[in-house]
């Protein structure tokens, strides 16, 4: 097998807040291959957006990697390692900040944003900024970076990509927009796209156009893609892999048939048990109880236990690292105790638990809901 | 911007665009100069402030691409320098229309003579010139200066931010004017140095008005996008930062322009400043103090300028501040 063109080890990310240490991404390791669409699914909360944040070392106060190794193509985008004094410290290969803008960002990793209406700058025409993306990243010069810029309106499908160069973001729809940013992504010919949550913020068909478009694109220019998002949904439309996140943790690892059909983790069945699927028949959708706790401060063992339908007594007390549980061809991991030969830690022998956040959640609605009938 | 609108359109139909209403119900975004501009239009109040900057802008910017042909023309006519010929002078003159103990005002001097027998008329034209210069010059340098220590503040934030706006801010601890003169007594009682250390001291309030935009829109997605694309941190301070930051700024800066002619011209007064013989609005006022309770049209007309100027300013600041708003809906 090749060599991958991101690898993410370990990689940990804290916000280092007033009321303590907020771990948004807690040791996540994942690779993306040349042209392959990997998923980053998960809740709200659950570290996706600071995870490819800290991908491109963006993440701001008072947030810190703290730990772990990115490289790309075998270059050194972050990394620790221990110092002569047994200290951590910074990697000497690591690119420096000056090295991350003009090698890296928007030339060989782009990202495009969760909101189309927020991501384009309302002062200046959407072909201004487009081509001076391309102007930036690809050393053209004025005018050959406006006949791209065009080209690549078009290419996103913008219809008469001439006259609407000359326009402002405001005039242009949700759906553009995306197609706008997604041209900007594109336009630089970047080796690895930054998908997060791209089409949250639009509606079903504009999504399904989006997402078609997308397809067709890589195909077209090989690129790999990072496609994070909250919508199982989406994820089976167009990822080759996906990685499930939950409090800062890759809980779940697998190719995208052995996700749906072959579910190792009882979290990522709890999602797909909570959203509507064409192959199965169900009487009514069975939402995940209770709400995602804080990363300030998670719960023991295993993270998801509190919530987790399956969770025995062990789960509260050891904390399972994502292993491989099966013997598909690609690397299938999970992590989660009811793997007992896996993991060894007395799963069968453990008594169930009842899950309290579920529990309280419940009885919460109740409780409401009897006001409300008074 | 706030887009309230939910409804979505796929971008693959050619949608019907026209701008002025119709179809599209979808709320306009509030931005760029041809929106500020027509916004200014329908403001009759602002228009007339423009107007009369303009106007004075015009007869500043005559005198000094064609002073010579003004020049010439008034000096045959009407400026009649008492050095050349002090017997013909006629002093105190008053305007078109009044008399007084020297005689009766004649079209030769529509608005009459100063003490020394200089057409006051002219003194006002060249006076504009000043006054326009000050207001522009030092509002520019305050502009700059501010724009520049506040967006980088703002942007960066923590300790820069901190030493930054501490620094500048030490400006307010000593009173504004006695700060201009402090400084004019160091460097010199030019107008240069009158300019300069008014541009100084208005550096802190643009600064801080600007900072305060900046800290919110340094968070706007597409900065993120921007610094994700790998655009330098000037590039984007320069191109996305500052531009969404500049309405209050843009404002403050035209009132600012009405209030540096009206120091200056107070310094000019108080003897600070532009320097005998060159006329300013300020110093004619000054000398004109004497003639007040015989003559009081002699401190008139130098009051009058000063006063159509500043309101100028003041009301295109006004129909700005109104035009850049996006709350105010009219």
């Amino acid at each position: 097998m090749s060599e991958p063109l991101l690898t993410v080890r370990d990689l940990q990310t804290h916000f280092f807040t007033e009321e303590g240490v907020v771990r948004a991404v807690d040791g996540i390791s994942f690779d993306v291959r040349e042209g392959e669409i990997v998923g980053l699914v998960g809740e709200s909360g659950a570290g996706k957006s600071v995870a490819v944040q800290s991908i491109m070392r963006l993440v701001e106060e008072p947030g810190e990697i703290v730990g772990g190794e990115v490289t790309f193509r075998g270059e050194t985008i972050f990394g620790v390692e221990e110092g002569p004094d047994g200290e951590l410290r910074e990697q000497e290969s690591m690119l420096s900040n000056a090295e991350m803008r003009e090698h890296i960002r928007g030339r060989e990793i782009a990202i495009i944003f969760q909101d189309p209406m927020e991501s384009l700058n309302p002062v200046f025409t959407v072909g201004g900024q487009l081509r001076e993306f391309i102007e930036i990243n690809r050393d053209m010069d004025a005018e050959s970076a406006k006949a791209e810029a065009i080209q690549m309106l078009r290419e996103v499908g913008i219809p008469e990509a001439e006259k609407r160069y000359d326009d402002y973001p405001h005039q242009f729809s949700g759906g553009m927009r995306q197609r706008v940013l997604i041209a900007m992504a594109l336009a630089c010919e970047p080796s690895l796209i930054i998908a997060d949550e791209p089409t949250t913020a639009l509606d079903v068909t504009v999504e399904g156009q989006i997402l078609e478009m997308v397809a067709d694109l890589q195909e077209k220019y090989g690129t790999s893609f990072i496609w994070v998002t909250h919508d199982m949904g989406v994820v089976a439309e167009i990822c080759d892999r996906v990685n499930v996140m939950y409090l800062g943790e890759i809980i779940e690892q697998a190719e995208i048939d052995d996700l749906f059909y072959d579910t190792q983790h009882p979290y990522t069945e709890a999602l797909l048990d909570s959203i509507p699927r064409p192959d199965q028949t169900v009487e009514e959708l069975d939402p995940i109880k209770g709400v995602m706790p804080e990363a300030i401060n998670p719960p023991s063992g295993c993270r998801f236990h509190p919530r987790c339908p399956d969770a025995r007594e062990v789960c509260t007390r050891v904390h399972p690292g994502a292993r491989e549980v099966t013997d598909a061809a690609e690397p299938h991991t999970a992590a989660c105790l009811k793997h007992e030969s896996v993991f060894g830690a007395g799963y069968t022998e453990s008594q169930p638990i009842e899950s309290h956040a579920g529990a309280n959640f419940g009885s919460g609605l109740a409780a409401r809901g009897g006001e409300v009938d008074e | 911007m706030a887009h309230s609108d939910a409804s979505v359109d796929d971008g693959t139909t050619p949608e019907s665009r026209s701008t002025t209403g119709g179809v599209n119900e979808r709320v306009e975004a509030r931005v760029g100069l041809s929106y500020t501009l027509s916004q200014l239009r329908r403001d009759p109040t602002a228009m007339a402030g423009l107007v009369v900057i303009v106007v004075m802008t015009v007869v500043a910017i005559l005198t000094f691409v064609d002073a010579k042909l003004l020049h010439y023309y008034f000096a045959t006519h009407y400026w009649v320098n008492p050095e050349n010929d002090p017997s013909t002078v006629k002093t105190l003159m008053p305007p078109v229309g009044l008399t007084n103990i020297f005689g009766e005002g004649s079209w030769a001097h529509p608005l009459g003579t100063d003490y020394r027998g200089r057409d006051i008329l002219v003194r006002l034209v060249y006076g504009t010139r000043i006054a326009i210069q000050v207001g522009f010059i030092s509002t520019a340098i305050g502009l700059v200066g501010g724009t520049t220590v506040g967006s980088v503040a703002g942007y960066y934030g923590g300790w820069v931010d901190d030493a930054l706006m501490r620094a500048v801010e030490t400006l307010y601890a000593i009173p504004f004017l006695v700060l201009v003169i402090a400084f004019m007594a160091a460097f010199g009682r030019d107008l240069t140095y009158a300019m300069v250390g008014v541009g100084i001291t208005t550096i802190p309030s643009f600064a801080r008005l600007i900072r305060s935009r900046v800290v919110s829109v340094r968070e706007e997605d597409y900065i993120e996008a921007a610094r994700a694309a790998g655009v330098r941190d000037r590039n984007i301070i320069l191109r996305h930062v500052i531009p969404n930051s500049f309405a209050p700024v843009l404002v403050q800066a035209t009132l600012q322009i009405g209030v540096a002619i009206l120091v200056v011209a107070g310094l000019s007064f108080l003897g600070f400043g532009v320097q005998p013989p060159t006329p300013s609005w300020g110093q004619m006022l000054a000398s004109a103090r004497g003639y007040l309770l015989p003559d009081a049209w002699y401190s008139v007309w130098p009051g009058l300028a000063i006063l159509l100027t500043v309101v100028g300013f003041n009301l295109l600041g006004d129909g700005l501040r109104d035009a850049l708003d996006p709350r105010i809906n009219n």
